[in-house]
């Protein structure tokens, strides 16, 4: 087929790769298992050893490995970051996930056969901004922040050389990636210094006779009554005050998902989606990949009589953030 | 070490804008950052306004920098950007890569708080690019600066954010308009209801965060004038000040004296805690959470 858009999963361990792979990725993406990728949870992510196994699945079915280090190296610590492009390159990888444009430098000038992405991380919403990167690293693919709409994303896409990849289905950040403190301002930890939001070592959760409290490091996010469902406290999805009315300021727990605009986004020219979750179990990634597999083969089959099937949505539902789904930014209204 | 006074980061009334930098004009700073930086929404000053601000400023001695956009989405931000950028006449800070872009190699910039530049290698690229000064992201610490300022090329010079609300997080929704009730392309302008933003409390009526349109910045106010000795000695160029909508006078004044020798850091940060918006943080400069206030740093020393 003409045009053939990728299908990019998580892969935060090797079932979960497994899982990728196996229900139908074209492409799966992961990280080292330190504060080099934007993933660093505890028990996740791939030593030397699993990475190489990893890749080894992947080639011999057809699908490619894309590695994340989508950090922000700082001088103390920039020889690991070095040297997981190092390792990465050695490694034999399809392509690198990068967000900071010194990292990006030392990659394109040490490995220039290596094939360079801009990561989310790296905040790009516009050609100009891509063009940067482009004229000085020569990246061949930018994935976009879920800040554009879809007629801002297809303007990008008409003015760029650059492959366009945009999220699909997944936990949704609402801030621009990459320039989002909230989690250091909270916790010292962020997603740009350590690869974390709302890390998990800050979260305290108490039992209270009024309900259960949930705290970020001592500041309360959220309270919920006996029957709410709760989910991982990400601080900017919990309840606040604002002029005395309490709700979620900025976000409800949610999850984007663009099963609805399909071939709207094909027709716009991307090149990838990208399913959002390394985080999660591989039955997430299995079922998520399944059904994304389905929704893409079948828009691109026939983008006209495409409508997304009832069952699809359900199953994508079933897995997604606070059980429900959202275009985020790509619709208007939601801005 | 020069003090800088950032662009105003709030929808203040056109009136409120032009007595503002009447009044800065008299102020004890070096450098005056213009421009909306927020969002291409808040259009009460005409770009013909902030030039003849810039004028008078110039006039008065200041070195004035044009702000560009920090999120941009539209194309019309984008020609606004590149109308800023070749102004022909004075300098543009660039907040996004698409500013860098337009900028490299044609006129010199300074690279903004925004531009995530976390290491020497990052540093190099926007100096060959032609910046002329940077600005350190506000979550950094006192360590990775020292350690950036030991491989920083020589000839670009280092700012440092050290007073005001934190710019913590942009997004494409505005969340004043979402807490209004109002869609963003119905916004009705209500930001300009808050002219120092407006907070965010935990259910325990705990200040957290302050809503600004369509950034998020911190209810506290950062101040790094406890560190003021401590980046004399490393070599920091600028401090910038953010504006507040009161009081900013008292401000540039506190840490004009203090850098002079006329007042303690002690004396000064006293009189900061009660003309700030919200309680003071310093963590992120000490490398903590960045809401936090690390008190020892001021009870020691260079009281």
């Amino acid at each position: 087929m003409a045009n053939k858009v990728e299908l990019v999963c998580p892969a935060g361990s090797f079932p979960a790769l497994r899982a990728a792979v196996d229900n139908g990725a074209d492409a799966v993406y992961m990280g080292f298992r330190d504060a080099t990728n934007a993933r660093n949870f505890p028990g996740l992510n791939f030593d030397e050893r699993t990475a190489r196994q990893g890749i080894e699945y992947a080639h011999q079915r057809g699908a490619k490995v894309l590695l994340a280090l989508n950090t922000y190296p700082q001088p103390q610590s920039w020889a690991i970051w070095e040297a997981a492009v190092d390792k990465a390159a050695a490694l034999g990888v399809d392509a690198l996930i990068l967000a900071d444009f010194g990292l990006m430098a030392y990659a394109a000038r040490t490995h220039p056969q290596l094939r360079l992405h801009l990561s989310v991380q790296g905040s790009a919403t516009s050609a100009e901004a891509i063009a940067f990167y482009r004229e000085r690293f020569n990246i061949q693919r930018v994935v976009l922040p879920r800040v554009l709409s879809l007629s801002q994303v297809k303007r990008v896409i008409n003015n760029t050389d650059v492959e366009v990849e945009t999220f699909a289905f997944g936990s949704l950040c609402v801030m621009v990636e990459g320039r989002c403190y909230l989690s250091s301002y909270a916790t010292g930890e962020s997603p740009n210094t350590c690869g974390a939001c709302s890390p998990a070592k800050s979260v305290r959760w108490e039992e209270t006779p009024h309900g259960r409290n949930v705290r970020l490091n001592g500041v309360l996010i959220d309270s919920y009554k006996a029957d709410d469902s709760a989910g991982y406290p990400v601080l900017c999805k919990g309840r606040f005050l604002v002029n005395g009315k309490l709700g979620y300021a900025l976000e409800e727990p949610t999850s984007l998902s663009v099963l609805d605009i399909l071939p709207q986004l094909i027709e716009a020219g991307v090149s990838a989606i990208k399913v959002e979750g390394r985080q999660r179990s591989p039955a997430y990634v299995a079922q998520v990949t399944r059904v994304l597999r389905q929704a893409l083969d079948a828009a691109q089959a026939n983008p006209a009589g495409y409508t997304p099937r009832r069952d699809w949505v359900a199953q994508l539902d079933k897995v997604a953030e606070g059980s429900t789904h959202t275009l985020g930014a790509l619709e208007r209204n939601w801005q | 070490m020069k003090l800088s006074l950032g662009p105003i980061l709030y929808f203040w009334p056109r009136e409120q804008v032009l007595d503002f930098y009447k009044q800065v004009a008299e102020w004890p700073l070096d450098i005056v950052y213009l421009g909306e930086v927020i969002c291409s929404k808040r259009r009460l000053l005409k770009p013909d306004d902030w030039l003849a601000i810039a004028e008078a400023l110039t006039a008065a001695g200041k070195e004035v920098v044009l702000s560009t956009l920090t999120l941009v989405e539209a194309e019309s931000e984008l020609l606004a950007m590149r109308r800023a950028i070749e102004n022909g006449q004075y300098l543009v800070e660039a907040n996004d890569m698409a500013a860098v872009q337009m900028a490299a190699g044609k006129v010199p910039f300074v690279a903004g708080p925004h531009l995530n530049i976390y290491n020497c290698e990052s540093l190099t690229q926007m100096f060959k690019a032609g910046a002329t000064r940077w600005v350190m992201p506000v979550e950094l610490s006192n360590e990775t600066l020292q350690a950036l300022l030991n491989g920083c090329p020589s000839g670009l010079e280092t700012e440092v954010f050290a007073y005001g609300r934190l710019p913590l997080a942009f997004s494409a929704r505005c969340f004043t308009a979402r807490n209004e009730g109002l869609p963003k392309d119905d916004c009705q302008l209500r930001c300009g209801d808050y002219a120092d933003g407006v907070v965010m409390r935990s259910q325990e009526e705990e200040d957290f965060l302050v809503i600004n349109g369509i950034q998020t910045q911190s209810a506290t106010t950062s101040s790094l004038l406890d560190a003021l000795p401590e980046m004399v000695a490393m070599g920091v160029d600028v401090l910038r000040l953010s504006p507040q909508s009161r009081n900013m006078a008292e401000v540039v004044e506190i840490f004009y004296e203090v850098l002079d020798g006329e007042l303690s850091v002690k004396a000064g940060t006293k009189s900061l805690k009660k003309i700030a918006n919200g309680e003071l943080s310093n963590g992120f400069w000490y490398g903590k959470s960045g809401m936090d206030w690390h008190v020892e740093a001021v009870a020691e020393g260079h009281g």
